[in-house]
């Protein structure tokens, strides 16, 4: 009985492809909610295109090559205000150094849940602070930031006033709590990485004699290099992207004002600017006041993002798309859904 | 030594919580609970400290916060109830209807949005939208019925709002398709089976199966609504106003100003201790609310882990 059923006599049963099924022969409830879902997407793909289509058009009028070389300057007249020198050296600037300490420590972090996380009641309460560094608002890390840095014993990071009380306010101190910003992101992709290599390539390196520091260090950190480095740039771009730590940590100069006669150590421990304070200081809401280097700064800012963004998605597609078949890989490197 | 590392975070975020609320303290215990409760302005209030002239009758740290504090709640509960509607649906998209292409144009789209960076939402809400707005939408009747107690201009709730929620769609999103590609493929074909129609599957067993993490989802969004700052204090119309929902549709007109903008704008004046300790006490307040809503984004998630989804 059961081999005639599956003899290749018998037309095969349809009932693995059903025919595709009609829209129009929907409820008209259902059909309405089936336009609604395609209305929303549609939406969102023309806010998406609204606001690439208006930063480029005014992006592109108003940006001058020369504003990429000069500095800003306080001027009523925004044809007398300069460019944007000092605030992208100071977006170099605060990116490196919370990338710095925001990467090792992150990594390190990560591996220890991942490959230790012994005892592991601590493991799970340092998830849950990792968690909830992710969840405060950058506005309260940059208060949490003033009330630790503006001591006298980090009088060393910035500036002492002529009062003696220290200022709080550098490019050192802006570039470390901003690794707090990026730190969650690096955890969470190198966690997922980590998680996602399969058993036996531990326990072939085990059977080889190596010892789990070396493991790690030669095996699997190696295979995570991919999303670990996605989870990295994810971080650079949330650095780069923050304006709430910089306005507070960072001053509300538009130049870069270096501290005493050290070059280099000066204008880190010196107020400054980067793209994000600067546009924010010339929209309306600012003091500055000059739209059109609002415009023009905040088009090289998005683009920045734009190509970190589409730097991300080159370095952690690939592989796990055909594994997670229903899962929606791309989408899973934002950070909060974990 | 790693182990040490992850024990640093752990200190670091009691040194957080620690160092924030002591230096609030001062704040909250000149004004106890009314802290939180209606009464005067806050602008009049922040100068008065600034100017180290206690307000007549009031001590030096007097501030009621509650005009701040509605306007967090009214921006970031617009903002959520309109964002849960449309994330659900374009999460329903995503998984079941949206042809190959479509989602892979989408799935970037959603991540653009994610990635733009406050200030130039912002940027766009205070030079695009909220000039539109006052152009269009407002009509002179509207502007002289509130003139006695402020001006229209455009920035306002609505362009707060509106902002708001596209910025809190993509994490909707995402944690809304994760858990709708997450229900066991076996439960839809059962109802396909049945013969109900693919919404109908997706409408009462996916988005059924997972609701919670709708939940969570508009849990974690209000959090990220709640700290955000620069493009809210762009927007918002910086005028620590309680906009009021008994003024009909010219409340979605008038100005509001959320906590976290607050910090953003009175924040030059932290050198006199008092404001200083006010910002600090706002700050606590986002703190721990951000906190709480982490843990709350948690636990609801918790039911779906019967169902064997992690989500």
């Amino acid at each position: 009985m059961a081999t005639s059923a599956l003899s290749p006599r018998q037309p095969s049963p349809t009932v693995a492809q059903p025919p595709r099924e009609r829209i129009s022969s929907w409820p008209l409830a259902d059909r309405v909610c089936y336009w609604l879902c395609w209305a929303t997407g549609v939406a969102l793909c023309l806010i998406a295109l609204a606001i690439v289509l208006f930063m480029l058009v005014k992006g592109i009028s108003y940006l001058r090559p020369s504003l990429f070389f000069e500095s800003p300057a306080p001027s009523l007249h925004q044809s007398e205000a300069g460019g944007f020198l000092d605030p992208i050296v100071g977006t170099l600037i605060v990116t490196a150094i919370g990338t710095a300490i925001a990467a090792p420590a992150g990594v390190a972090i990560a591996t220890w849940m991942s490959e230790y996380g012994r005892p592991s009641w601590l493991a799970r309460a340092v998830e849950s602070a990792i968690e909830m560094i992710a969840g405060t608002p950058s506005v309260v890390l940059a208060i949490f930031g003033l009330l630790v840095f503006a001591r006298s014993f980090f009088g060393f990071l910035s500036q002492s006033a002529s009062d003696g009380q220290v200022t709080g306010q550098s490019f050192f101190i802006a570039g470390i709590v901003m690794a707090l910003l990026a730190l969650p992101l690096v955890v969470a992709a190198t966690r997922e990485a980590l998680v996602q290599i399969p058993a036996r390539m531990r326990e072939a390196s085990y059977a080889l004699g190596k010892t789990r520091a070396t493991t790690i260090w030669r095996v699997l950190l190696p295979s995570a290099r991919p999303g670990i480095t996605g989870g990295i740039v994810l971080g650079m771009g949330r650095i780069i992207g923050d304006t709430a730590i910089i306005t507070i940590l960072l001053g509300s100069a538009l130049r870069n004002q270096g501290v005493g006669s050290v070059p280099v150590l000066g204008t880190l421990r010196g107020f400054g600017s980067t793209l994000t304070s600067y546009v924010y200081n010339d929209s309306p809401a600012g003091e500055g006041n000059a739209p059109q280097k609002a415009y023009a700064a905040a088009f090289v800012l998005l683009m920045i993002v734009l190509v970190l963004n589409a730097l991300v998605t080159r370095l952690t597609s690939g592989g796990t798309e055909r594994s997670r078949a229903w899962s929606w890989p791309a989408l899973s490197w934002m950070p909060w859904t974990r | 030594m790693l182990g040490a590392l992850a024990v640093a975070v752990l200190a670091l975020i009691g040194l957080m919580v620690v160092t924030v609320v002591i230096n609030a303290w001062p704040s909250f215990s000149a004004n106890g609970l009314s802290w939180f409760g209606p009464g005067g302005n806050v602008v009049t209030q922040f100068r008065a400290m600034q100017a180290g002239t206690p307000l007549p009758n009031h001590q030096l740290l007097y501030f009621r916060a509650w005009p701040l504090i509605w306007g967090t709640l009214i921006t970031t509960a617009l903002a959520v109830l309109i964002a849960i509607v449309v994330s659900t649906l374009a999460a329903i998209f995503l998984t079941e209807f949206a042809p190959q292409p479509v989602r892979r144009i989408l799935e970037p789209v959603v991540r653009l949005l994610a990635g733009v960076p406050s200030v130039i939402y912002g940027l766009i809400g205070i030079l695009a939208i909220a000039p539109w707005i006052n152009e269009h939408l407002i009509d002179n009747a509207r502007r002289q019925s509130v003139a006695y107690v402020v001006q229209l201009n455009g920035a306002d709730l609505m362009t707060a709002t509106l902002i708001l929620t596209v910025m809190i769609l993509p994490i909707m999103i995402s944690i809304t398709t994760n858990a709708l590609a997450a229900v066991p493929a076996s439960w839809r074909e059962g109802s396909a089976a049945l013969g109900v129609n693919r919404w109908r599957t997706m409408w009462r067993v996916s988005v059924r199966t997972a609701r919670p993490a709708i939940a969570a989802a508009a849990v974690l969004a209000t959090a990220r609504a709640l700290g955000e700052a620069i493009m809210l204090s762009m927007v918002s119309g910086g005028l620590p106003f309680a906009a009021n929902p008994l003024d009909g549709i010219t409340f979605l007109f008038e100005p509001v100003q959320p906590l976290a903008a607050t910090i953003i704008k009175e924040f030059g004046g932290q050198q006199t201790g008092a404001v200083a300790h006010t910002i600090y006490a706002i700050a606590a307040v986002l703190l721990v609310s951000a906190g709480l809503l982490s843990f709350a984004g948690w636990a609801a998630k918790q039911p779906l882990k019967r169902y064997g989804i992690g989500v």
